[in-house]
């Protein structure tokens, strides 16, 4: 399954929850699939979405909120998963797109060729650990986590592939800002 | 709330002392409700302090700066305002926090950074950053001040502005000795 795929499947399942999106080819393929005024664009900060997921969440406990994450960005802020199986969230599912690959830099490889992502998040303590390596498996799974008391890890194996034209996120990052902080209340 | 207590000096003098109970619960009262960080020995007395809240104060450990700002990032979002506890030498690893994501999209934060290694006297580890984190603030267009009892009130007050109006962050410097430490 190519990573656009796995978006396809995942996005159309998003009803009305906040959606923390990491950089790269994370944001601008939710982007540029389906643009919600909910979802935050993190176009920087490298590994940071984690922990602006799990501000949320804290913050926001009658909300169900998810995390779009990539492989390279949890490998950077692995403690970030201690941190939120020690605060345990129920209402917080992290989803990581995992393609071994720095995918938006040329497609250096990553250490989860390696590294099983998903091990790392069970054994922190998070509450439902799944991982998907075929489209048809993406609904049920996430279905699955979405209606479980979290914090709940969804691990979904993709090939490299994103298509380089694909469009970048063309608000200004006030203006994700501000519409986010609306659309959540 | 009464939130200083007045003291008389030898001196006869009249002063308000500020204590880590004091200002943090001065703090609450300026609405800050959402706390994060690395501790540091001079921020001690006060994570000691917001430990011990009840209600509604949430002192979350991070396990780096960066991963603290971003926490502070998503509290903000969803409406509560962020305090980040930080020794300085945590500025070198969160400074591209605040660059690439705190400034850029105006998600402010209430920083209260240590001030290890001033004047050079300290550990070796942290004479550089002594030196330097003033500076790096500056460069990156954070605005700071050094917090003193006499100034607590005033610079708070800036603080709030900087907070609300420009959704800037804005750091507290805290030297060794403002705070009691707890080991």
């Amino acid at each position: 399954m190519k990573g656009t795929e796995a978006f396809q499947e995942l996005i159309p399942l998003i009803k009305d929850e906040p959606v923390v999106h990491a950089n790269g080819f994370i944001c601008r393929e939710s982007f540029s699939l389906k643009d919600r005024e909910a979802n935050f664009y993190m176009i920087g900060s490298m590994g940071l979405a984690s922990s602006i997921g799990l501000g949320v969440a804290l913050c926001k406990p009658d909300k169900k909120v998810i995390i779009i994450d990539g492989d390279g960005n949890v490998l950077m802020a692995m403690g970030t998963l201690a941190m939120i199986a020690a605060e345990a969230p129920k209402n917080l599912i992290h989803v990581v797109i995992d393609n071994e690959v720095y995918e938006s830099t040329g497609s250096q490889r990553s250490l989860s060729s390696k590294v099983r992502l998903e091990e790392v998040a069970r054994s922190t303590g998070y509450k439902n650990v799944l991982r998907v390596e075929k489209r048809e498996e993406i609904k049920a799974a996430f279905l699955k986590l979405k209606d479980s008391a979290g914090p709940n890890f969804l691990l979904i194996k993709v090939e490299p592939g994103f298509d380089p034209a694909t469009g970048r996120v063309t608000h200004t990052p006030e203006e994700i800002t501000d519409r986010f902080m609306q659309a959540i209340g | 709330m009464v939130v200083s207590v007045i003291l008389t000096t030898g001196k006869g003098m009249n002063v308000s002392s500020l204590t880590s109970q004091s200002f943090i619960e001065r703090l609450i009262q300026e609405d800050y409700e959402f706390f994060t960080g690395v501790p540091c020995s001079l921020l001690s007395g006060l994570i000691y302090e917001l430990e011990s809240q009840k209600e509604g104060i949430r002192y979350v450990p991070s396990v780096r700066e960066d991963a603290a700002v971003g926490l502070c990032v998503g509290a903000y979002l969803a409406g509560t305002m962020p305090v980040l506890l930080m020794q300085n030498s945590g500025l070198g690893y969160c400074l591209n926090a605040f660059t690439s994501l705190s400034l850029i999209y105006k998600i402010p934060t209430l920083v209260i950074m240590s001030w290890r290694g001033k004047a050079g006297k300290d550990a070796p580890e942290h004479i550089i950053m002594g030196d330097i984190d003033q500076e790096l603030l500056k460069t990156a267009g954070m605005e700071y001040s050094i917090l003193s009892e006499e100034n607590c009130e005033e610079v708070l007050k800036k603080a709030k502005q900087k907070i609300c109006d420009e959704k800037l962050p804005y750091t507290l410097i805290i030297e060794k000795g403002l705070f009691d430490e707890r080991h």
